[in-house]
């Protein structure tokens, strides 16, 4: 029974739990949010960027997006979050006065999701029909124009769920950002939990993050389920018998 | 009675080779002014990458391109190709926007025209295709005539010059093949400059001014239907219309 108790005294502690959660909803989760959503937005800019050059024909460019691509996706988000947070801290500091560890924090976060976003949004650009660059072109379009209006958002369109994963993914990453020196009020959900629980010694308030951080994330995946589902299926279509009898009366004055 | 400011569009000498492929060997191809000119042969035989050659979609290895009697070769390819609709056998209609969008993107794009100017005109092409009640469907809606026709009104709404068609009714349903072949019937009746690469003898032989049998990358024969089709001249050509017809 003193297994047991301890046990539900380490986990459960419902007032330890309870001490936290005000801070963890007032301060933690709106820096989770800020961290997650600026570099997702950032990461969503830079990616589409690399995307395109990926698929250049300026073989500079592709090499460029590859080596990006590989040195960013194959790195270890403690590893970038560290180095690029705490190393070019006092850089950034001298350079422009600024203490606050979140643009540096963002940046790092935006490195990696930019690497991953780029290669989603590259494979959706690439499976977009050669015909509708194609057609696109042969109204008189620009390569460029042609990208952007008809191809790109059509690629964008087909890897959206893998976009929220992504998203997710941001939303955990973040985390890590509490190596970072933070004051008081910078901190996210889980260095607010991590705080509370380093004083009280008990494990709780690391729970109650955790619940958290599923309110945010499962609805995400479910977001993704379902989105991949409705594409998979597709909407109800509704095909019409042609109406070759009404064209031949219009068109006969053409 | 042309209602299009068609033109004339010719090709001379056209070579293309994709790598030790050559695809193309010395085409010689004249449109005149309103008239139609529909290019039959095997599959394999070139056709498709000749009218890819003469919008520029491809740039030839050799050989000049005349649009109304001018070279076109150094012109903005961009330029060239907003002078010359081309139709698709797949439709490549824009599944991402409606088909009233997809009618109205290059005139709001490439013509700057106002949103809703733009609209109005492609609102009119559609009523030309019989599909305005479509407008705000999506392409994924429609049938593949339907589609086809839509295509034809995209392509129709830059007031091209000259319209391509790349075996435009291919890809269709045996029941919905009539409908756009009536439409591109009377295009071609209302003066519209064009070139059909098609495997429809009918529309070949009774809408055509011009027929040019294409084999191997070049002009096997070139003539009247009525040369071609009851009189050729050579066996290639004897083969493919008793292998067709």
């Amino acid at each position: 029974m003193d297994v047991l108790q301890q046990f539900l005294k380490t986990f459960f502690d419902w007032q330890a739990m309870g001490q936290v959660v005000p801070q963890m909803l007032t301060v933690g989760l709106p820096n989770t949010l800020i961290l997650a959503a600026s570099s997702a937005v950032l990461g969503c800019f830079f990616g589409l960027i690399l995307s395109v050059m990926g698929i250049a024909r300026n073989s500079a460019l592709r090499w460029i997006s590859r080596i990006y691509t590989d040195i960013f996706r194959g790195l270890p988000a403690i590893l970038v979050i560290v180095i690029i947070g705490i190393g070019l801290g006092p850089i950034l500091r001298q350079a422009t006065g600024i203490t606050n560890p979140f643009p540096l924090a963002i940046f790092a976060l935006t490195l990696m999701a930019a690497a991953y976003i780029g290669e989603i949004f590259r494979s959706g650009i690439q499976s977009v029909d050669r015909g509708q660059l194609e057609a696109a072109r042969a109204l008189g379009f620009s390569y460029g124009s042609a990208m952007l209006l008809v191809v790109i958002p059509q690629g964008i369109r087909r890897v959206l769920p893998a976009l929220v994963n992504q998203l997710i993914a941001l939303i955990k990453d973040s985390s890590l950002v509490y190596l970072l020196g933070v004051t008081a009020t910078q901190r996210e959900i889980y260095r607010v939990a991590n705080d509370s629980a380093a004083n009280s010694g008990n494990m709780s308030p690391l729970i109650a993050a955790g619940v958290l951080y599923l309110i945010l994330t499962i609805p995400l995946t479910h977001l993704v389920n379902y989105m991949d589902k409705r594409m998979r299926e597709g909407k109800a279509q509704k095909i019409e018998p042609d109406e070759a009898a009404a064209l031949v009366g219009k068109g006969g004055q053409a | 009675m042309s209602e299009f400011k068609s033109g004339s569009l010719t090709a001379t000498n056209i070579h293309l080779a994709f790598g030790s492929n050559k695809v193309l060997r010395g085409i010689d191809l004249h449109v005149p002014q309103g008239t139609t000119a529909s290019v039959i042969g095997p599959s394999g035989s070139g056709k498709s990458t000749l009218l890819r050659v003469m919008n520029r979609l491809i740039e030839p290895d050799q050989g000049d391109i005349l649009l109304d009697e001018r070279s076109v070769l150094k012109d903005n390819p961009d330029e060239l190709r907003r002078r010359i609709g081309m139709v698709f056998q797949q439709f490549n209609l824009f599944p991402h926007k409606t088909v009233v969008d997809n009618v109205s993107l290059s005139l709001r794009k490439i013509r700057k025209m106002p949103k809703d100017q733009a609209h109005a005109k492609a609102m009119d092409q559609l009523e030309l295709v019989g599909l305005a009640h479509k407008a705000d469907a999506r392409p994924g809606n429609l049938s593949g005539g339907q589609q086809q026709r839509v295509a034809i009104a995209r392509a129709l709404a830059m007031e091209p010059e000259v319209m391509f068609f790349d075996e435009a009714t291919s890809a269709l349903d045996p029941e919905l093949v009539k409908g756009v072949l009536a439409l591109m019937t009377d295009l071609s009746k209302g003066g519209m400059t064009m070139v059909v690469v098609t495997h429809e003898m009918g529309f070949s032989r009774n809408v055509s001014d011009t027929v040019t049998f294409m084999d191997g990358g070049v002009v096997v024969e070139t003539g009247s239907p009525d040369e071609l089709f009851t009189a050729p001249k050579t066996d290639r050509l004897k083969g493919f219309l008793s292998d067709v017809l």
